[in-house]
């Protein structure tokens, strides 16, 4: 019963972001409003991580900026704010949670491509 | 009109705002709740208003509370709660409803906080514990001294210490009122409630607007 009241009063999951798997190569355009502007932001990465089932179903999307530096940005499933998602390549990966890219640089972060 | 209200925590969730800013809402089932007293001064010697809540057989209620809600000829309700009101602006029989509430508003919340048992001090106070390394046995968690030596010869009353933690009376103060759905007695917090899901939290008006 309590569950069903929590589900009801959900925000609904934004149709924008498509099925998303560890490994993925995505661009996420992101909202920003700047005093009354707003504009998109592109952020471009692999995903490394996804956390679903409940109102907080997030998925962390990790690049490499200048100098060599990781930047890793979080994204919530059901956040108005993300404006598309758009995929494009899948990996094949051999793990949920692909943290060890963190520890590694340059030609060593390529993941193996998968075509389906 | 009074504001206040007996409820249920359901649970919490997640609310976007225009700008696509998500805050941390927490559901209550609050009301409908019944005016089962008005407490008078000159009566009983201060002013308050008695809200009754949660419908129930007959039979869980003594024959006492029994009598008292059919005085006021009402149902059976489990629980009974006062509310301090210089002004009880409201007779027995009426029903206040999660509308007293309207969102934007401030509310504090009070609940009974989840028993974590007997705890210790790095639990309930935030203690730092002893060192990890150099050579320590026994001493990660422990908490230290706690008094002087022979002068006072004994350790202060009130010190903090292990001991058990939680399920006590906790007051989240200020909570902003982000959802009020008459329909479905349904009343949403921005913030954390104390107590588990289904705990019985009472809502007022914030003490400090």
């Amino acid at each position: 019963m309590t569950d069903q009241i929590l589900q009801s009063l959900a925000a609904p999951a934004n149709p924008n972001i498509p099925e998303l798997r560890a490994g993925d190569v995505v661009s996420v355009h992101v909202r920003i409003k700047e005093g009354n502007r707003e504009r998109i932001q592109e952020f471009k990465g692999t995903v490394i991580r996804l956390r679903k089932g409940g109102q907080d179903a997030n998925f962390t999307v990790r690049r490499i900026a200048s100098n060599g530096v990781g930047v890793e940005r979080t994204f919530l499933l059901r956040s108005p704010r993300v404006d598309k998602v758009v995929v494009e390549r899948h990996s094949k990966t051999r793990r949920a949670q692909l943290y060890f890219m963190r520890e590694l640089t340059g030609k060593k972060t390529r993941l193996k491509q998968k075509f389906n | 009109m009074l504001k206040g209200l007996i409820g249920k925590k359901i649970g919490m969730t997640q609310f976007f705002d225009e700008n696509g800013v998500a805050y941390a809402v927490t559901l209550i089932e609050a009301g409908p709740c019944y005016v089962t007293q008005i407490r008078r001064p000159e009566k009983e010697g201060y002013s308050a208003v008695q809200l009754g809540f949660g419908e129930t057989h007959p039979k869980r209620l003594t024959g006492g509370e029994l009598g008292h809600l059919k005085a006021a000829n009402l149902p059976p309700l489990r629980i009974l709660r006062e509310f301090r009101t210089k002004t009880p602006d409201v007779s027995v029989g009426d029903v206040v409803k999660v509308d007293v509430f309207s969102p934007g508003e401030r509310v504090d919340v009070i609940g009974t906080s989840k028993g974590k048992g007997f705890a210790g001090g790095v639990k309930r106070y935030h203690f730092r514990g002893g060192p990890k390394t150099h050579g320590q046995s026994d001493r990660h968690r422990a908490p230290g001294s706690n008094s002087s030596g022979t002068t006072p010869g004994r350790v202060y009353k009130g010190s903090r210490r292990p001991g058990h933690m939680g399920d006590e009376r906790v007051t989240a103060q200020s909570l902003k009122v982000m959802l009020v759905d008459v329909e479905r007695n349904l009343i949403g917090v921005h913030g954390a409630v104390p107590g588990p899901k289904g705990g019985l939290v009472v809502i007022n008006e914030a003490r400090k607007q």
